[in-house]
């Protein structure tokens, strides 16, 4: 009987029934589909698969905090404003302002980690639901985003007292984020994307903390009876959740060269398909860092398949609405 | 009692029932016939296929081999709805009521009186009233079913089958949730339909109840009907043997008989009741638990016993009034997570809504309670998660074919097993358990009797909370009866006997309404 206990898979990779598989097989399907449909062999150059990292690098950050909430049972839709409010923050403090990036980025990120902590704590020690507490931070956070900016772009264009603009150049850093390494192969987002990833992956399964918060997902009252900090727990899960989407703000900003208070509408939804195409479960209790990150490709290379072969935006967000159903119905477990 | 030849005929004839899951095979070709006007008790250890036959039964799962015939008629029910078409009601566990809304709504849902899709309210009130008329009981039509209490709830269920004119109503272990007048009145009730001609499906871990209430015993083993036979004619120990496969000698493990230092005290203890605000669950309780005993705690529903274990524990924060030492330390109630700390573990009554995390897997769930020891510094330790949870499986006698494996996947008596492998692996000095056998098997009761004993003999002092009398008058080293929150009888081991612990338990007023009501 003992001999049985073997170590096995935690992930389950080899199974065809675990939810690491199905994400795996959606990967190379929507691959496949490219392939199929390289637009003259635009699919197959380098820079193609480069540029779909460099546009999915900021939809993986949000994805990465989004999937350490949803694991608890929760849900963030305010990563989106967090982010605008972000990207306008850090132009605002690196560009007007001229502060260093190693005081604007701390800042920023700062800022992410308290809407998002003021959120959770919301959720947490006031028992509001999650989908409301994080909504009226999204509306909260929209709006100090444009107060911030004063309700216009934040760019190299400064305003004077007396309404005319002296322009500046872009600072260094905000090239340095927008910059291209290993020769030009690999985006300086996308290796950041991948540090966030990273760093949620060990929180996750390595740390205490990761633990808990599939507890509190799977069973909240169980895990409040083993000694589970229920409340902090979650908190810090927002917290995280909110400091990604700052991440994700600067990240953004560079790549626009301007911090837009109406950047990031609408991300957060992309943030949950990606988390939900990769097969974490919404209930909470189930999913991993690993399925996200198959997310995020999948639906990264969803998107710059269907606009190498110049599908128009209209069909391209309905064909998307489409597969995000058939990925999902694709991975339901049998109960 | 007629013969054989004049029997009547079945009203479910089951043939050659084989169901799989995947590569598990749960039911080999089960032939099971239900007769009108008798109660079939179907027993047989958990993960025996009870569950797994009754919805096929009742259309819960369509894709079986075998064959059904009701009524003569050759029946294939792919939905609960189409089961109850055709006269099958199935009264789970888990009730199937919509709580939020009022008992005649649910009694129609549906099939609401009225035209048009419009609700006529006035005649479903009145075929509400005339439904649980029927049953002799009452209750508000108007009540909102979710604030019933479970028995009621239940009835509520009955009331509902009988409305759609079920032939063949199926009970899986409806008194799990009921005390013992409440119980007394399921069998009046079930004697009713008896006589009404309908066909019984009883489901139940109970003796006593089998003893009781059946006519005809089938006992499933493995998938596999193992022998039905008129209970008259069926013994105590056959039945257990048929179950378990196994004779089983004594039913539980001596007393060791050695008392050690003072585990648990509790000092004028009172405990709010969460349903109830400003009100008490149990009041001005003192008691002492030391090492190698172990104190039961008996009462029926209402009476307190579990809100008095979570109290202590911590689960409904500071507002625990008294006192309280553990290992002879005095302790401020504050949280689980500082009771389990000092040295306290409570295994709750509902392993599904508080003892188990069903996804996470079985190791997981076993370190869940110690993380803060097993991950020093906050960083995890596979190495020692693993030993950990091994040591705990071997302890408990945990059967799981993986430690990763979801805890969710395993049978009721070895998920009640990893919560208990999670509370051992705390090394508690009081060890707070709440049913810890409920919807378990006979054998896995009985490893867990065994286990109990061996932790009392390694110092751990207990309190038991059981609703099964033999389970704790033969458990117990003595016991203190509870009634409506407060402390009735203390009975020592030579005291512990049925009949004084359930008149103690049911007050004195309570003997006398009882025999009141049966005029």
């Amino acid at each position: 009987m003992r001999e049985e206990l073997k170590e096995r898979n935690t992930t389950g990779f080899l199974r065809w029934d675990a939810p690491a598989t199905r994400a795996l097989a959606a990967l190379l399907l929507v691959l496949l589909l490219g392939c199929a449909f390289n637009a003259d062999g635009a699919f197959f150059k380098l820079g193609t698969h480069r540029d779909t990292l460099r546009q999915a690098s900021v939809y993986g950050i949000l994805a990465c905090g989004m999937t350490l909430v949803i694991i608890a049972a929760g849900i963030d839709l305010a990563v989106g404003s967090v982010l605008a409010l972000s990207a306008v923050c850090f132009s605002l403090w690196s560009i007007h302002w001229g502060w260093s990036p190693w005081l604007a980025i701390p800042a920023c990120l700062l800022v992410g980690a308290a809407c998002g902590g003021l959120a959770g704590a919301v959720h947490a020690v006031f028992r509001i639901q999650p989908f409301i507490a994080t909504l009226a931070m999204m509306v909260f956070a929209r709006g100090l985003a444009k107060t911030v900016s004063g309700g216009m772009k934040v760019s190299t264009a400064v305003p004077n007292p007396d309404g005319t603009f002296t322009f500046v150049s872009v600072p260094a850093i905000f090239r340095a984020i927008d910059s291209r390494i290993l020769g030009g192969n690999l985006s300086t987002v996308t290796v950041i994307f991948l540090l966030c990833w990273l760093a949620a992956w060990v929180a996750l399964t390595r740390h205490r903390w990761g633990r808990y918060l599939f507890a509190i997902g799977g069973n909240e009252e169980a895990a409040r009876l083993s000694g589970v900090p229920v409340v902090r727990a979650k908190i810090f899960a927002y917290m995280a959740s909110g400091l990604f989407a700052a991440v994700a703000g600067i990240c953004q900003a560079a790549q626009e060269q301007q911090g837009d208070p109406e950047a990031g509408m609408g991300y957060e939804l992309t943030a949950i398909a990606i988390v939900v195409i990769g097969g974490t479960n919404l209930m909470g209790g189930r999913g991993g860092m690993g399925l996200t990150l198959l997310g995020t490709l999948t639906i990264g290379y969803l998107d710059k398949i269907l606009s190498i072969n110049a599908v128009p935006e209209a069909s391209r967000l309905m064909l998307t609405g489409a597969i995000i159903i058939a990925a999902v119905l694709a991975q339901r477990r049998r109960q | 009692m007629k013969q054989t030849e004049t029997q009547p005929r079945p009203l479910a004839r089951m043939r050659g029932i084989a169901k799989r899951f995947g590569p598990v095979t749960v039911l080999h070709g089960v032939d099971l016939d239900i007769y009108p006007g008798e109660v079939l008790v179907l027993a047989g250890e958990n993960g025996a296929g009870k569950s797994t036959l009754i919805k096929i039964l009742g259309g819960v799962y369509s894709d079986y081999e075998g064959s059904i015939e009701l009524g003569g008629r050759l029946v294939r029910p792919a939905t609960p709805i189409e089961a109850a078409r055709l006269g099958v009601a199935v009264i789970f566990q888990e009730l199937s009521l919509a709580p939020t809304i009022s008992v005649a709504d649910n009694l129609f849902l549906g099939r609401h009186p009225g035209r048009a899709g419009f609700v006529d309210a006035r005649t479903q009130r009145r075929a509400a009233l005339r439904a649980l008329g029927e049953l002799g009981v009452e209750i508000d039509p108007d009540a909102l079913v979710g604030e019933l209490p479970m028995a009621r709830q239940q009835l509520v269920e009955i009331a509902k089958a009988l409305s759609r004119d079920a032939r063949l109503i199926v009970m899986d272990e409806p008194t799990s949730a009921l005390n013992q007048p409440e119980v007394e009145r399921l069998f009046r009730l079930i004697d009713r339909l008896k006589a009404q001609n309908r066909g019984i499906v009883y489901i139940t871990h109970k003796m006593e109840e089998i003893e009781v209430v059946a006519d005809r015993i089938a006992v499933l083993r493995d998938g596999r009907l193992i022998g039905s036979a008129p209970a008259r004619e069926l013994s105590r120990e056959r039945l257990i043997e048929w179950m378990v496969g196994r004779r089983m000698d004594t039913q539980f493990p001596p007393p060791t008989g050695r008392l050690g230092e003072e585990r648990l005290r509790l000092e004028k203890i009172s405990v709010p009741d969460p349903r109830r605000p400003g009100r008490w669950a149990v009041r001005d309780v003192s008691l002492q638990v030391r090492a190698g005993e172990i104190v039961g705690l008996a009462g029926l529903q209402g009476s307190g016993v579990s809100e008095l274990l979570q109290g202590i524990f911590g689960a409904y924060g500071r507002r625990v009034a008294g006192r309280l030492w553990i290992d002879g330390k005095p302790a401020r109630i504050s949280s689980p997570r500082a009771s389990i700390r000092r040295g306290m573990a409570l295994l709750t009554n509902d392993r599904q809504a508080t003892g188990l995390i069903p996804p996470m897997s079985v190791l997981a769930n076993i370190c869940l309670a110690d993380l803060p020891r097993l991950s020093p510094g906050g960083w995890r330790r596979p190495r020692l998660e693993k030993e950990a949870a091994e040591r705990r499986a071997r302890e408990t006698a945990l059967r799981a074919p993986s430690l990763e494996m979801e805890a969710r996947q395993l049978s009721g008596g070895n998920q009640q097993k990893v919560v208990l492998a999670k509370w051992l692996q705390t090394e508690p000095k009081a060890l707070l358990l709440d049913e810890p056998t409920r919807g378990i098997d006979v054998g896995a009761k009985r490893e867990i009797y065994l286990l109990l004993r061996r932790l009392a003999a390694e110092g751990i002092g207990i309190l038991l909370i059981t609703s099964e009398l033999p389970e704790l008058i033969g458990l117990s080293d003595r016991a203190l009866v509870f009634h409506r929150g407060e402390v009735r009888a203390e009975l020592d081991k030579e005291q512990l006997d049925p009949n004084r612990i359930l008149a103690a338990a049911m007050g004195a007023e309570e003997t006398e309404g009882r025999s009141c009501a049966k005029n």
